[in-house]
């Protein structure tokens, strides 16, 4: 390294605390063998880095709908699930950048007993927004919210396998599960299990009193919330901004002209479409992550023909993903082969063969089911996915090379989720995804599960789904999940089309650090990870 | 008694009973829906146990007749209900949802108003004043282009001239045109104001903070609601113009102006004002598309919203609240048309 | 004009009208020459789109978003398909769900309508307030909830929108009618006992044809603008049929980019309701009996 690479070292360091001015910098760089752009560039994204304090950011949100409430037992989309859970409340744990469970609201936590015992302990000194310390029995009042019989809560199955949760003094919690889960922490981050003050032995949810990094201001369903730090916040620093309001826009084209015009500094969701267009305007930035979130299409495999394994692996070959990949999602997605478990999470594998396009093994398998033709209902909408409809035209057109002639019958898109996914045959179906394995196949493949949208109930599955869950022994359960995603991969009731990547938008006043994968908009916390970028 | 009069109380005593038939007819077409609030508002996360316990807490466990006559008797105390997304001790009631909402769509259907129908009458007065002239043939034909596209084509068109303020001039259709083109037509845009695309207002937005932030729904409707009043209003005007007694008005040597407004236009009321009521009940009940491009939390986009959510009272209440904006607006151009032509005023 | 002349020179007034059409066509202005053509133009591709077209109308190439070039004259859509080939095919539906609606909803609407104002009474309070009922719903909504109970099937979309829309049609014909049916000669024509039928073809409809006509050219374009707002909210025609309403929705997004891709099918429309009503102002005005050329 010469003297002024040096130099220039020292001085990228300096930045972040503001003892350095850009001109100088630049002139380092020059001495450094940097052309001016690539030091001011330097400068820029060394300045960025170092989060700021202050300023009020305009988020647009995809989502939004006038019978939002912050009552965690909903929070169906984006807007609620970012502006009330991600910003204004905590959970007991958190899932960073790189897809590892950490603390939040908890310390620390332990497990005993084959993973059938969970002790939590509570981080000290942390407090709602009204002053109270957060105590153990908030945290057993606020899970219980989401259990029992008289629960509306969506979260109600997450919480199915637990038996039993007590307080031990004011800062323990100990879950006592039904059978051993090793994973069990990773629930606990769920955005619906928000950690809120018990009163009168209820979770109080309607104050809107909670933990996290923002209070609430103003809240117009619908419309717009406005939130504003936290200056008790537990974790160090945090947040960076002052105030956030979420705007809730969800027609496509209105949330990129909001983001063209500057009117708001971040849209979720960008239009796949126009964003080569949005690239070019100077002061836009494409966030993009790859994410667990995949698109599916469920076969129910108790009625015919789905009842044929060789049937559903002829339309397995009969989808061109690489096209759907390249037209519906422009490339913002990766190819999935028929395994619901994203490359990024832990233990995924990938089964051999790669189902792809190939007319001629399509029609070996219908051949094998005794079949010369077949003729099959797609039913979809665009509630499922955006692109779903665009997605089955294109499937319709491949599986009639293969001699099978899918009718795409277009549902309405409310009450979709009611009327068609788990009622029609073969449908489409979105899956968020899940940080585990074992969640993701405990909720859309168990035997049991009321989400089981395929029906599958393959008995070796089923056996090592549980088996897996307890077992500790990392190599072991390595083995099994391979076992798992081979047989969904082989013989399962669910096409699983792509991996969507989140694609959203920002303008170059916003600046974060790495993007967490979990869930949209940096695992629905980006108020309390953002800030506002000097540059 | 007087026609007028007698108009007014009979219509207004059958509006009461448009409104309740309204409420069944609505009432039933959300229960024939598929699902109901309960299972819209769980989603794909819906079980059946959660499914029925929510049902039970907003009480569409009971049978669809019963709570419409429970409805229809809290209605007449004067009580719009709570909507279904009220929880236990959070009462959310209709009432308070739609005032701001309602606010928000009368505000726009009002500044839209304001510039259309005047604007609509004139240029249909001009228009038949000189028929296929090439003024006539030329508003015709730019009218027409407006409304021929779908509105949230126009809508989108607009925020287009907006961002293109800024973006113009670095896209590579500028770069394909000849320089001195591209900057003028830059310079064009740049005189275009900056209007904001995202009409987002609340309670706390001041009123002229208000006006600018609608600017361009009011002129997306205007360009949508123009072309239909300004033809009808040329229509009806060169209708009357074929009539005896215009003939003999211009006999009598009279300009073309003076027959047009003192002759032709007092008996054209009766269709000219349909249309503007048609429109202007347009501008309060149908503008749910613009409300969503624009991001203007109005009424529209609040029914829509509540059908899809099945959350009914809300329905309800949209529902009965764009019946009557409705019934009172024709009953208006009713009595215009009545007042405006003698033979209905004293019938034999 | 001719309306309270003795009955046998309205005999000989519609003997001539063959030849006073042919007259009118022959002096025509250019704005309607050029609205013939163009409709004529619309309708031959609609009827011959199948063999006009350059492609299946859903068939898939690989390249989507394909830029205009020999192959693809208009370039591709979102999935790879033609768009030329979109284009000529949705002629051949919208069109074809334009005119069935409009025709539909204008034989119940007239006929409806000028009964009410002819006998005025019980029967037009019946069928005025079925229709004051049936507006005071907003008609997008409600179609929008009429399409989730019925399913959007092509024949449900046709029977719902014009059912919707006749009730327009009715309030316009009944508006216009009730200032004809007070006339002196309605008056004779009943008192002479003349069927109401007669009544309504011979002594009002044609006296109220030109606001009536004026209507229809409208209406006819509103089908496919409420087709694109309907599929704006969801509900539309089922894919892969070609329609321009959707075809507009589908690529809407782009122009504020000032991509020009969703101009066609929207140019497309925009044409046919020009051409439409260039058509409707020169019948208005060869019917209005205006005799002053200006």
């Amino acid at each position: 390294m010469s003297e002024s690479e040096y130099k220039l070292g020292i001085a990228q360091s300096l930045i972040g605390h503001g003892k350095i001015s850009r001109r100088d910098f630049i002139h380092l760089g020059l001495a450094a063998g940097l052309t001016v752009t690539a030091a001011d560039k330097l400068f820029v994204s060394t300045a960025r880095a170092e989060p700021l304090q202050g300023g009020f950011a305009k988020l647009g949100m995809a989502h939004g709908a006038t019978t939002d409430s912050i009552d965690p037992a909903g929070y169906p989309d984006t807007f609620t699930q970012t502006a009330f859970s991600g910003s204004m409340s905590n959970s007991l744990t958190e899932v960073d950048a790189k897809g590892n469970v950490q603390p939040d609201l908890a310390e620390s936590f332990e497990s005993s007993d084959g993973a059938k015992t969970w002790v939590f302990k509570l981080r000290k000194g942390a407090t709602f927004h009204n002053g109270k310390n957060v105590t153990a029995d908030d945290v057993v009042t606020s899970l219980r919210y989401h259990m029992g019989d008289e629960t509306k809560s969506a979260a109600k199955p997450l919480l199915e396998p637990v038996a039993s949760i007590k307080a031990d003094g004011p800062e323990t919690v100990v879950f006592t599960l039904k059978s051993g889960n090793a994973d069990f922490p990773y629930i606990m981050s769920d955005y619906h299990l928000v950690i809120m003050p018990a009163k009168d032995g209820k979770a109080d949810w309607g104050s809107g009193v909670r933990t996290g990094a923002f209070v609430l201001e103003n809240f117009q369903p619908g419309v717009s919330a406005k939130l504003k730090r936290n200056p008790n916040y537990f974790k160090n620093g945090k947040p960076y901004l002052d105030e956030v309001e979420f705007i809730a826009i969800t027609d496509l084209a209105a949330r990129m002209a909001a983001l063209s015009t500057g009117e708001v500094d971040y849209i979720g969701r960008a239009d796949l479409k126009t964003l080569g267009m949005l690239k070019r305007n100077p002061k836009v930035e494409i966030v993009e992550v790859t994410g667990y979130g995949h698109y599916t299409l469920p076969m129910n495999v108790t009625v015919a023909p789905f009842d044929n394994p060789d049937v559903r692996m002829a339309l397995k070959w009969a989808i061109n993903r690489q096209e759907i990949v390249d037209k519906i999602f422009l490339g913002h997605a990766t190819v999935a082969n028929d395994n619901p478990i994203a490359p990024a999470i832990k233990f995924a594998t990938n089964p051999q063969p790669q189902h792809s396009f190939d007319p001629e093994k399509a029609k070996h398998y219908l051949k094998k089911a005794g079949m010369e033709k077949l003729k099959v209902d797609l039913s979809v909408a665009d509630a499922a996915f955006a692109g779903a409809v665009d997605a089955a035209a294109l499937i319709r057109e491949t599986a009639a090379q293969c001699g099978i002639e899918v009718n795409v019958v277009r549902e309405a898109e409310d009450a979709y989720w009611d009327n068609v996914w788990l009622k029609k045959p073969w449908c489409a179906s979105y899956w968020s995804g899940r940080a585990t394995a074992d969640w993701m196949f405990t909720q859309a493949f168990a035997a049991d599960s009321s989400w089981n949208e395929s029906f599958w109930k393959n008995p070796r599955f089923n056996e090592l789904l549980v088996q897996a869950r307890a077992e500790t022994d990392e190599a072991k359960r390595a083995a099994m999940y391979a076992e798992m995603q081979q047989l969904t991969h082989d013989d399962g009731g669910s096409i699983v089309l792509v991996f969507n990547n989140f694609v959203s938008a920002k303008s170059n006043k916003l600046a974060h650090g790495e993007v967490a994968p979990n869930w949209e908009n940096d695992g629905l916390k980006m108020a309390e990870r953002w800030w506002i970028a000097t540059a | 008694m007087n026609p007028v009069a007698r108009t007014v109380l009979q219509r207004l005593g059958l509006g009461l009973v448009t409104l309740f038939i309204v409420s069944i007819i609505i009432f039933s077409a959300i229960a024939m829906l598929p699902g109901d609030f309960a299972k819209a508002m769980l989603g794909q996360s819906a079980t059946p146990e959660t499914v029925v316990a929510f049902q039970r807490e907003i009480g569409i466990d009971r049978p669809p007749v019963e709570r419409y006559f429970v409805w229809v008797g809290q209605m007449l105390h004067g009580d719009f209900g709570s909507s279904f997304a009220s929880r236990t001790g959070y009462r959310r009631t209709v009432a308070e949802i739609i005032a701001p909402r309602l606010y928000n769509t009368m505000f726009l259907a009002s500044m839209t108003a304001l510039i259309a129908v005047p604007l609509a009458l004139g240029l249909g007065i001009l228009a038949a004043l000189y028929r296929n002239g090439w003024f006539d043939r030329l508003v015709n034909a730019v009218t027409l282009t407006t409304i021929s596209f779908p509105e949230f084509f126009v809508a989108y068109m607009l925020a287009y001239l907006v961002i293109s303020r800024d973006t113009f001039i670095g896209s590579e259709f500028a770069q394909s045109l000849p320089h001195w083109l591209a900057v003028s037509l830059n310079w064009i845009l740049n005189a275009v104001p900056k209007f904001p695309t995202l009409s987002n207002v609340n309670d706390q937005t001041p009123f002229w903070e208000h006006v600018w932030r609608v600017a361009l729904p009011a002129i997306t409707l205007t360009l949508v609601i123009v072309a239909h009043m300004m033809r009808m209003t040329r229509a009806a005007i060169i209708n009357m113009l074929a009539s005896p007694y215009i003939d003999m008005a211009r006999l009598k040597g009279m300009s073309p102006m003076a027959i047009v407004l003192r002759h032709a236009l007092p008996n054209a009321w009766a269709p000219i004002v349909t249309v503007v009521a048609f429109n202007l009940a347009y501008l309060v009940v149908g503008v749910v598309v613009v409300e969503v491009v624009f991001v203007y939390p109005g009424i529209g986009q609040l029914m829509v919203d509540a059908v899809k959510s099945r959350d009914v009272p809300v329905v309800q209440a949209c529902a009965l609240i764009f019946a009557a904006t409705y019934i009172l607006l024709n009953l208006t151009a009713d009595i215009i048309s009545i007042a405006t032509n003698p033979r209905l005023l004293h019938p034999r | 004009m001719t309306s309270y002349e003795p009955m046998a020179q309205v005999h000989r007034l519609r003997r001539s009208r063959a030849t006073r059409a042919k007259t009118a066509l022959k002096k025509a202005p250019f704005s309607a020459w050029f609205g013939i053509l163009v409709i004529l133009g619309y309708v031959i591709v609609a009827v011959f789109a199948h063999w006009i077209a350059p492609f299946g109308e859903t068939q898939v190439f690989s390249e989507a978003f394909a830029p205009w070039s020999q192959q693809f004259k208009l370039g591709t859509d979102q999935l790879g398909r033609d768009m030329l080939t979109r284009l000529i095919y949705g002629a051949r539906n919208t069109i074809g769900i334009a005119v069935a609606t409009t025709l539909l909803s204008f034989a119940v609407g007239v006929s409806l309508g000028l009964l009410a104002a002819l006998y005025r009474g019980w029967l037009d309070q019946i069928l005025s307030r079925a229709v004051d009922v049936l507006m005071s719903i907003p008609s997008l909504i409600f179609a929008l909830v009429l399409l989730s109970i019925f399913g959007s099937s092509i024949t449900s979309l046709i029977i719902i929108i014009a059912l919707l829309d006749s009730t327009r049609v009715f309030r316009l014909a009944r508006a216009v009618g009730l200032n004809v049916a007070v006339m002196e000669y309605v008056e004779v024509a009943r008192l002479r006992g003349e069927g109401p039928k007669w009544i309504i073809a011979k002594e009002i409809l044609p006296n109220v044809m030109p606001p009536l006509v004026a209507e229809f050219g409208l209406r006819f374009c509103f089908v496919f603008l409420t087709i694109a707002a309907l599929s704006f909210l969801g509900v539309g025609i089922q894919p892969p049929t070609a329609d321009w309403g959707s075809m507009v929705r589908e690529n809407a997004t782009l122009i504020t980019y000032g991509d020009v891709t969703p101009l066609l099918p929207a140019g497309a429309i925009a044409l046919l309701t020009v051409s439409v009503n260039f058509v409707v102002d020169w019948f208005l005005h060869a019917t209005s009996g205006l005799r002053d050329e200006r």
